[in-house]
């Protein structure tokens, strides 16, 4: 049996008294779509930020491959290679998109200070390789029309397109995405679902994505995993979890007896 | 009153101006990064003159050696007071890390004292002392270096924060911590960082006041209260705000301290920047150039 991509196990998150996460463990497998779905304050972003490690639980375990991240704080989480993107979009708003996405590779410039300070032709190379991968992201996403406009006055949609294009610079094995398609209109979720197909196809991208809209989870998840109260309440192939009595239940609501 | 007297009192200010620009940049780096105000900014001034002075005399090495090594002695001073002062405090109320910056400002000073006494100390001639004429009006030619080394300075960090992959990691830092967390930026160097590039341009600024003054003494570490006037008015996120800002305060100031101080017996000068401070508060609280806060919710 290979490694996981990511194992989940126990995971216990509280703030003050009130319980985000109790107990849950799941595994996610290379190169697979794994949604993360529930109702409102089932503790999906909680999941997701003890993942990139903005949060920290209280007990349980979180291996990245097979490495054991849990005590790791997030730029290094960043580096071993988990990209994330934000449910309220988190951009430099006042940084150009490509700035934006600059950013994304900065952990793949390995110069170091001194040289880019004085930039040494080390350090020159390796801005040309930087900048051509932004290239490349900016043209797999169809950003170039925008790509030095300042991230703060583009449409919604654009700006959730410059954050993907961000998390997908830094070339990350493993992608989280809170809530890519949210906001949207239609065209925009169809051109958002085609990336993140595309990227979890071309380039083995493995994806942990919350999302609120059931078609398309339905539709392009390999596996699902509900959360409900900050428990796992089901876990499996999508048409295994929408037959699944305690995800109906959670959703809505129970029949009086 | 005639129109060399005007072009002199305009060419100081933009003198002295320059360097509050390069002092408020510092101050501006501080807060943009790491949302705290830096009230020692004027003590890390007399530390860059002092070191520099006491490198050169007691120790009579050439400005050539005693200039960079007062650079890495302020970059490591910087880092450190990151590093054992500032980052315990990492998640406290803002205002408490003003207050420890005032506390810091007075250990400088009094370590200042301490070593090199509170008389005031002459400071060796870098440039030579015959001005050269710019027209019609005589500028000494310490004037035109320190100019000229604030002006490669500003350009050289404005395409630092621009180009540089540690630039562009201090604005993301800047823009947004947890995010630029989420990027692989360790938030924690970045603002060693910027404490360091603060540290060492205060440095610089301190070292040409000293050798446009001729001496230094206590009284350098105002520079660091005329820094806020400044930063009120440029806005105090904006490196461009702090360098328009510092020009217009050493300008302000100069013009008055000439054409209004004989008239009223003196000490305008030293108020028109707070009075400054004051108008531009109460008509336009986030400065010429600073960021109005605005988030869509």
């Amino acid at each position: 049996m290979t490694a996981m991509a990511l194992s989940i196990r126990d995971l216990f998150l509280s703030f003050g008294g009130v319980s985000a996460l109790s107990g849950v463990s799941f595994d996610v497998r290379p190169g697979e779509i794994f949604a993360i779905i529930g109702p409102n304050g089932a503790g999906k972003s909680s999941m997701l930020n003890c993942i990139s490690g903005l949060y920290r639980p209280q007990r349980g375990t979180i291996a990245f491959g097979e490495t054991p991240v849990t005590g790791l704080p997030p730029h290094r989480r960043a580096r071993l290679g988990i990209a994330r993107s934000f449910q309220n979009i988190a951009l430099f708003k006042e940084m150009s998109v490509v700035d934006n996405i600059l950013v994304g590779r900065h952990l793949h410039a390995r110069t170091r200070l001194l040289s880019a300070g004085f930039s040494l032709p080390s350090a020159r190379i390796s801005e040309k390789a930087q900048r051509a991968k932004v290239d490349e992201v900016v043209a797999f996403l169809g950003l170039g029309a925008v790509r030095d406009e300042p991230v703060g006055t583009l449409a919604y949609g654009v700006q959730k397109r410059v954050e993907l294009a961000r998390a997908l610079a830094s070339e990350p094995k493993l992608l989280l995405l809170d809530e890519p398609m949210a906001g949207m209109n239609s065209g925009e979720r169809d051109d958002m679902v085609r990336a993140i197909l595309e990227t979890n196809a071309a380039h083995g991208v493995t994806i942990v994505m919350i999302e609120h809209d059931m078609g398309i989870v339905m539709d392009i998840s390999d596996t699902v995993c509900v959360l409900d109260f900050g428990r796992r309440i089901a876990l499996g192939s999508p048409s295994e979890v929408r037959d699944d009595p305690h995800v109906i239940k959670a959703y809505l609501g129970e029949e009086d007896d | 009153m005639d129109f060399t007297f005007l072009l002199q009192l305009l060419i100081n200010g933009l003198v002295v101006g320059s360097i509050y620009a390069l002092v408020a940049t510092g101050f501006v780096i501080i807060h943009k990064s790491t949302g705290a105000l830096n009230l020692a900014q004027g003590e890390f001034l007399m530390v860059g003159a002092y070191v520099c002075l006491y490198a050169m005399t007691t120790f009579r090495l050439p400005f050539a050696a005693a200039f960079p090594l007062t650079l890495a002695f302020t970059a490591l001073l910087g880092v450190l007071i990151e590093r054992v002062v500032l980052r315990p405090l990492l998640g406290s109320p803002v205002i408490s890390v003003i207050m420890v910056t005032l506390g810091l400002a007075g250990l400088l000073r009094s370590g200042l004292q301490f070593f090199f006494g509170t008389d005031t100390r002459a400071f060796p001639e870098l440039f030579p002392s015959a001005p050269v004429m710019l027209g019609v009006v005589p500028v000494s030619q310490g004037y035109i270096w320190s100019v000229a080394g604030v002006t490669v300075l500003l350009t050289a960090l404005g395409l630092f924060f621009r180009y540089s992959r540690a630039g562009l990691a201090l604005r993301a830092t800047a823009s947004n911590q947890q995010t630029a967390l989420s990027m692989g930026i360790s938030v924690k160097r970045m603002f060693a960082l910027s404490w360091c590039i603060a540290a060492v341009v205060s440095a610089i600024g301190g070292v040409l006041l000293g050798a446009i003054r001729g001496g230094i003494d206590m009284s350098l570490g105002h520079m660091g209260l005329k820094v806020l006037p400044v930063v009120i008015l440029g806005g105090l996120d904006s490196v461009p705000g702090a360098i328009v800002g510092g020009l217009f305060i050493g300008v302000v100031e100069n013009l008055t301290g000439g054409y209004l101080d004989p008239l009223l017996g003196g000490g305008v000068k030293e108020v028109v920047p707070y009075i400054v401070l004051v108008l531009i508060l109460m008509v336009r609280p986030s400065g010429l150039f600073g960021r109005k806060k605005v988030d869509r919710v």
